[in-house]
């Protein structure tokens, strides 16, 4: 790709894209902190994930303003288009993927350590999926891979997979032990929360489609087998 | 020495540099002004004498005897008598001791050799003049002779040797008589601005070459202007270009500065020899100056045409005007001034030229004002050469006063050509 | 594309444009469609200006300019010897870079075209021209007291939309413009852009622009040219959003040279 011809341009479109990866790192750090929180009962990081949260949530705005700034300043065209425009997607959907590891984090001082045994590997087996996906789509956004974007998007159905059937266990649990619904209602909330975050992930995988191809991704996402709800 | 201070004396001598350039342009334009300033003060004042004339006042008796001899008040015949005789009786009668025939001849000459014509048409002018002057003795005002009014104007000294000089010493002292006896007067000279050519002085006019001038430029303008924006607008609009048409481009910017006697032999081999058409006439002058004016006209012209905006023809031609629309309409109308000015440069030129209408003829003596572009005539810059050759003292005055003329009438084509450019101007 | 049916007024094909040695155009294939503005961007030099006047055969009054392939307008070659060139230039208009009225008054701008189409039979005829042709370039409020006075007295948007009023007035069926607005200030711009937008209900409008943003405002299609070839030809939406060629990417994001 030929460089910019205004110099500037290309600088504040480079910004742009480390504040992404910048945000993408915190996202990133504050989903394994939450997701080890949960697994180890770990108040103190707990603590550190919520608080980490307002500097996702500050490079947001950031990312907002400079964006569009440059739509006013730079009218840029196609691909410049496209990129900018997908920046400010993708910065919503790690903010709320920040959101969700905060949320999850917050959880986990109800939770107080009394997940289930049977479901501790659960979890860790989720959260692993989810942080590898957040991590590989922040690679395919750095490199505009949309081979790579592609394959996190298809991989979410594992997550989907592993979420459905910790609902069933979480279910399953729930029925037994009619005591411990309170505690198990908010771990529920944390597996889908981390479904979630696979969730947007897959968005991101479908801007950077977008902003590399200047199509949408038209096919339907391969899901696993939904929870019938009936 | 400051960095500040470097660039202030900088400064300094380029403002000076550029006071000096200004300085030596004016200084340029005041030189020429003056030299342009002092030829119109020395034609002037040596053209001033041309436009007085002196006047004798004499008593006339109109005898019958002489003027009309037949009796029968018959005015085309009394045209044809001698007037002269009786105003030279006139100024005889004034001076009864002039007796010998040799003073008496002297006194005479005192007075115009045309005057007896001049009173004679002023009084048996149109078909039924009044006659009562007839048999009377009138108080009449007589044209002196051009030595008498050098004389009175102070060209001639009376100092000097009495066989030096054209007034001898008994005429002074008649011209002191006169003048004393209040019968001696200086006039505005009209007859200058009525009269044609004479070879007496006193009666020589410019009329007859202001007309002739004018023919002329009328001819000229005539033919060469619209044969030139013709040209021009094919050469600039339609040729295409090729090896013919740089040819004819070369051969025009040639022509425009071929020295003007050439025009002359081409119009006198060519016009009078070959096709055997009047001598001396303003039709062959103008057209040989048409040959010498359409290079110019010719250029100017398309110099103008090239400096109307192309955006004029695009649109023209864009919203679907022929060629022929586009040029009559828009192109040739914007071009006007420009071909105008180009025309009157022309003119000018041409009103100012000598050397080829030599060749035709029309350096002859011509008493009679032209009637039309076909008489025998002279033009204003020749009749400037002509009296320049003349012996006699009052000539140089009237070759002056001519050089005024023509320069009134140079001033007067450009301010017309002014005009015709702003008033196109402001009607776009 | 096909479910409104909408005609080719212009169909363009295999065209090459000579300026004595020099090739100018190579290989042009471009369609026109009727009541569309169809937008030529690219590059100063790219050829663009080229094949607009070749499309009303002005470049005919350039003695090296030599063309071959066909231009069909209706279907019918304009480069034909069976058609005239001053009927096919009442059929098509042109509105050029720099407004250019002539030195006339307002009214006399406009009626000069109907005049020597023969379109005026009495004067009345002309003022309703002048009129219609003045309300239609959103002209006519600002001048109807002085249409005396002359065009080249008006403001730069002002005389560049006279030059549409003109344009019009004969009744064309394409209007052409040859960058209109590179000589106006934003504002003027904009009006002329919503003028723009108005005439394509009545006429086929071919822009030249030089930019990209008007081009993607105006145009419904439009073809990017590069060093005399038509590097893509689309819909104006796909082109600024998404182009296919990355030598159009490159132009329209400012990456080219």
């Amino acid at each position: 790709m030929q460089k910019h011809i205004v110099t500037a341009f290309e600088e504040e479109l480079q910004n742009l894209s480390q504040k992404i990866s910048k945000m993408g790192g915190l996202a990133e750090n504050q989903l394994t902190m939450a997701i080890k929180s949960l697994e180890n009962n770990d108040y103190e990081l707990a603590k550190r994930a919520i608080l980490s949260d307002k500097s996702i949530d500050k490079l947001e705005l950031e990312v907002e303003e400079e964006a569009i700034l440059m739509i006013a300043k730079r009218q840029p065209m196609a691909l410049d288009l496209r990129r900018i425009i997908v920046t400010i997607r993708i910065s919503s959907d790690l903010e709320r993927i920040g959101d969700l590891a905060k949320n999850i984090a917050k959880r986990v001082i109800k939770i107080n350590g009394r997940t289930p045994k049977s479901l501790v590997s659960g979890f860790s087996a989720m959260g692993e999926l989810a942080k590898t996906s957040v991590k590989n789509i922040l690679d395919a956004f750095a490199a505009s891979d949309v081979d790579k974007a592609i394959i996190v998007w298809q991989n979410d159905k594992d997550l989907d997979a592993l979420y459905n059937s910790i609902f069933k266990e979480i279910t399953e649990h729930m029925k037994k032990n009619g005591d411990h619904i309170d505690y198990c209602t908010h771990l529920h909330f944390a597996a889908k929360n981390i479904e979630r975050i696979g969730d947007h992930a897959t968005n991101i995988a479908e801007n950077i489609h977008y902003m590399v191809r200047g199509e949408m991704l038209s096919d339907d996402r391969p899901k696993s087998d939904l929870i019938k709800i009936s | 020495m400051t960095d500040l201070q470097q660039r202030h004396q900088h400064l300094q001598k380029r403002y000076a540099a550029e006071r000096r350039f200004k300085a030596y342009g004016l200084a340029a334009i005041i030189f020429a002004l003056g030299f342009l300033a002092i030829m119109l003060v020395t034609i002037t004042v040596s053209a001033i004498p041309a436009f007085t004339q002196t006047y004798i006042k004499l008593n006339v008796e109109f005898d019958q005897k002489v003027i009309d001899k037949s009796g029968e008040r018959n005015v085309v015949e009394m045209r044809k008598s001698d007037f002269q005789k009786i105003i030279r009786q006139g100024i005889y009668d004034l001076f009864p001791e002039v007796t010998k025939r040799k003073a008496k001849k002297k006194l005479k000459t005192l007075l115009s050799s045309e005057a007896g014509y001049h009173i004679s048409s002023a009084l048996l002018s149109g078909d039924k003049p009044d006659l009562g002057f007839i048999d009377t003795k009138r108080e009449i005002w007589v044209k002196s002779s051009d030595d008498v009014d050098s004389f009175i104007k102070g060209f001639i000294n009376r100092d000097i040797d009495e066989d030096k000089r054209r007034i001898k010493d008994n005429q002074i002292t008649w011209i002191d008589q006169l003048q004393a006896d209040g019968r001696l007067e200086r006039r505005f000279n009209w007859d200058f601005f009525i009269f044609a050519d004479s070879r007496s002085p006193e009666d020589a006019g410019i009329r007859g070459a202001v007309v002739g001038s004018f023919f002329t430029l009328l001819i000229t303008l005539v033919l060469s202007f619209p044969l030139g924006v013709l040209a021009a607008v094919y050469l600039e609009e339609f040729s295409k270009p090729s090896k013919i048409t740089d040819f004819i481009e070369v051969n025009i910017n040639n022509l425009a500065a071929v020295p003007s006697i050439v025009f002359g032999l081409l119009g006198l081999a060519l016009f009078l020899n070959f096709f055997n058409m009047p001598r001396s006439a303003p039709l062959v002058g103008g057209m040989v100056l048409s040959l010498m004016t359409l290079p110019t006209i010719i250029i100017t012209t398309r110099a103008a045409l090239k400096s109307v905006p192309p955006s004029i023809r695009e649109a023209a031609l864009g919203i679907g005007a022929s060629k022929m629309q586009t040029i009559l309409h828009h192109v040739l109308p914007l071009a006007m001034p420009g071909a105008l000015t180009g025309a009157i440069i022309g003119m000018a030129r041409a009103l100012g030229e000598t050397a080829p209408l030599l060749m035709i003829g029309m350096v002859a003596f011509i008493v009679d004002i032209p009637q039309g572009v076909t008489d025998p005539a002279t033009v204003l810059p020749v009749q400037i050469y002509i009296w320049a050759d003349s012996p006699e003292r009052a000539f140089q005055a009237k070759m002056s006063a001519a050089i005024l003329v023509l320069l009134f009438f140079l001033v007067v084509m450009n301010a017309i050509a002014v005009m015709l450019r702003r008033r196109y101007e402001r009607r776009w | 594309m096909s479910e409104n049916k909408i005609a080719n007024k212009y169909q363009v094909r295999d065209v090459n444009v000579f300026y004595g040695d020099k090739q100018a155009l190579f290989n042009i294939e471009v369609d026109v469609l009727e009541n569309q503005v169809t937008a030529l961007i690219g590059p100063s030099g790219c050829g663009k200006s080229t094949l607009l006047r070749c499309l009303n055969r002005m470049n005919d009054v350039i003695d090296v300019c030599k063309i071959s392939g066909d231009i069909l307008l209706d279907g019918q070659d304009i480069y034909s010897k069976k058609i005239d060139v001053v009927e096919l230039r009442a059929r098509v208009g042109m509105v050029f870079q720099k407004p250019n009225p002539f030195p006339k008054s307002i009214y006399d701008n406009v009626v000069y075209g109907p005049k020597i189409h023969g379109m005026i039979e009495h004067k009345s005829d002309g003022d309703e021209i002048v009129e219609t042709s003045l309300k239609r370039a959103g002209l006519w409020e600002e001048v109807k007291d002085r249409l005396d006075s002359p065009g080249t007295g008006l403001s730069g948007g002002q005389q560049q939309r006279l030059c549409i009023a003109r344009a019009i007035a004969v009744s064309p069926e394409v209007i052409l413009m040859d960058e209109p607005c590179s000589a106006l200030d934003p504002i003027a711009t904009a009006r002329i852009e919503e003028l723009i937008d108005e005439l394509k209900e009545k006429f086929t409008i071919v822009i030249v622009t030089h930019s990209m943003q008007q081009a993607a405002r105006v145009s419904q299609k439009t073809a990017f040219f590069h060093l005399g070839k038509l590097v893509e030809f689309g819909d104006t939406d796909q082109i600024f959003t998404n182009p296919h060629n990355q030598q159009t990417q490159d132009y329209i994001t400012g990456r080219y040279g």
